[in-house]
């Protein structure tokens, strides 16, 4: 049983510890609740430094000293504090680089409200088990065999199919009926090669839609994102020693990932509001009227000073696009404000709750958006930028990979879930 | 040696730094730039957006504006501090950051520094006065006896 240390303030009055327990449960792992003296707590946390009025905040910390001391053990940590709590959320930021710092825990972070259920949790709780129990699997560098990896996301559905480490069919397909949508991909895939889906050694799934198509199909590995998405983006990159960040401006969720040889050790996901995505700059080319894909070489021309293009929300962001827009500003200028807005707003929502270590891996399909790209490094003064080749196909590539250690074993997830 | 203080803005702390002969590093220096730039016009501190997202370097997002702006200001002082002095339980008319949430970040940034400390509660006695300046005094002169050590 994997256990999983709870450093938190708050869960039980919000009506959410059960959530968290049942999420954990899900991915065979339990949450243990670090044992502390009374009398060591004042002593933990003044040595820490961080002086909280909150009492639950200081058993927090206290928590932490135990950890980082030895006097508890874990396999992993999850950090939470309630929404909108600026006590909680600072002693939560620096509680996990105190973590992080002193211990090779993997460690995730989380700010609830009382309406958190446990679907919310499961991806966070899923790649922490993932990354404690199948590390040996996520320690694979290489693809062997005919394997399939199939990215079911919230807006594509993504098809890799793989032969002996080189990528040689993709398909891609808008998501609609997940089943349909999966087979169609996998169809384009195939289109072109000289094999049938029979002919494929195994098939591993991941994305929103990877345990339905990962039942229907019999994938030998059905596994979250942050895992495969790290692993994918790490090997399409060659940087599959040493430290890397990945970082996946979704659809619907951005995903910031930092690797170490190849396996996360933290992530951040979410956002606020859309405004911070893929889908803003869809509708900011919808607006613009030009396709997503003359979008980036459009921001390219543009100067973003030249257009107010800043906010949190979606509907407000695109109004102000139109004021823009009415104002005179140009295409090319709205098009360069529209990313700088979601670079800026993914480096103020996540890129700060982790430390980005270089290279900085983009992947997913906004990763070929080069305006956004271009952003990005901007705000982030200058760093190493890598878009590997097939970036946008970056969690099939993953699943099709990893599977490949998994097809001469008895390991089947699709008889797990 | 640049000495950072808390309350960032104690003028009786700052004082007694100067006359300890060292340089004191105090919020006011920070706000003087911005009331006096005639660049910004967001009075009454000229404090604007980009200042609470300049506090991102020391805080989430999910931590108050405020605290981001407050901290645009301190964590420039905490990041070029040499040692500091750290008042705790001071009345207000010491020299106050304005939020509670603020003076905890402050704090533990500046022990986070692994520079020298000297952490006192406020005198509430005429003794405990007497021995805060005494200590403050001794610290000062012991900062004085490093600089001239690394300076040989």
């Amino acid at each position: 049983m994997i256990k999983i240390a709870q450093l938190s303030c708050g869960t039980e009055y919000s009506g959410i510890q059960k959530e968290i327990e049942k999420a954990a449960e899900m991915f065979g792992a339990e949450m243990v609740l670090p044992d502390v003296n009374l009398d060591d707590i004042n002593e933990a946390y003044e040595k820490f430094g961080l002086s909280c009025a909150s009492s639950s905040l200081k058993l927090m910390i206290a928590r932490a000293m135990s950890l980082v001391e030895g006097k508890n053990d874990a396999d992993a940590v999850f950090i939470c504090t309630c929404f909108r709590c600026a006590e909680g959320a600072i002693a939560r930021n620096e509680v996990r680089r105190l973590i992080q710092n002193n211990t090779n825990l993997p460690v995730v972070t989380y700010s609830f409200t009382e309406k958190t259920k446990a679907s919310e949790l499961f991806i966070r709780m899923e790649a922490l088990t993932t990354v404690v129990s199948r590390k040996s699997i996520l320690a694979r560098e290489k693809q062997e065999g005919l394997t399939l990896g199939i990215d079911s996301g919230s807006t594509t559905t993504k098809v890799a199919l793989m032969e002996n480490d080189e990528v040689i069919g993709t398909g891609w397909v808008p998501t609609g009926d997940i089943l349909g949508c999966a087979n169609d991909a996998i169809n384009q895939a195939l289109e072109g090669t000289c094999y049938k889906l029979d002919d494929v050694e195994a098939i591993g799934t991941t994305g929103y839609g990877r345990i339905t198509i990962g039942k229907q199909m019999g994938a030998k590995l059905i596994q979250e994102e942050i895992s495969v998405n790290s692993k994918g983006a790490v090997y399409l990159a060659g940087a599959q020693r040493g430290e890397a960040t990945v970082l996946d401006i979704g659809g619907m969720d951005n995903k910031v990932i930092t690797v170490n040889n190849g396996i996360p050790d933290n992530f951040t996901m979410g956002g606020i509001c859309a405004g911070a995505s893929g889908r803003f700059l869809d509708m900011t080319s919808g607006r613009l009227n030009v396709d997503i894909t003359e979008l980036g070489p459009l921001a390219q021309k543009g100067n973003y000073k030249n257009a107010v293009l800043n906010s949190y929300c979606i509907v407000f962001g695109i109004q102000d696009l139109v004021t823009s827009l009415a104002g005179g500003a140009k295409k090319e200028d709205a098009a360069d404000a529209a990313c700088h807005s979601v670079a800026e707003q993914v480096y103020e929502q996540q890129l700060q709750e982790i430390d980005v270590r270089e290279p900085l891996i983009q992947v997913g399909g906004t990763s070929l958006i080069t305006g956004l790209v271009d952003a990005v490094q901007d705000i982030l003064g200058g760093i190493e930028i890598i878009v590997p080749e097939y970036s946008q196909y970056i969690g099939a590539v993953g699943a099709a990979m990893l599977v490949s250690g998994l097809k001469d074993t008895d390991i089947d997830d699709s008889k797990k879930f | 040696m640049k000495v950072a203080i808390f309350p960032p803005n104690s003028m009786i702390l700052a004082d007694m730094i100067v006359r300890g002969g060292h340089e004191p590093l105090v919020v006011q220096s920070e706000m003087k730039q911005k009331v006096t730039s005639p660049e910004i016009d967001a009075p009454p501190f000229n404090m604007t957006e980009e200042d609470p997202i300049a506090g991102l370097k020391y805080a989430a997002i999910e931590v108050p504006s405020g605290v981001r702006g407050r901290m645009s200001l301190f964590g420039p002082i905490i990041e070029e501090a040499e040692a500091a002095i750290i008042m705790n339980e001071a009345p207000f008319g010491f020299g106050c950051v304005g939020c509670a949430r603020s003076s905890e970040l402050t704090v533990f940034s500046l022990r986070r520094r692994n520079i020298p400390i000297l952490e006192l509660d406020y005198p509430t006695s005429r003794d405990a006065t007497v021995e805060m300046v005494y200590k403050i005094n001794t610290f000062l002169d012991e900062l004085n006896e490093k600089e001239a050590k690394s300076d040989d």
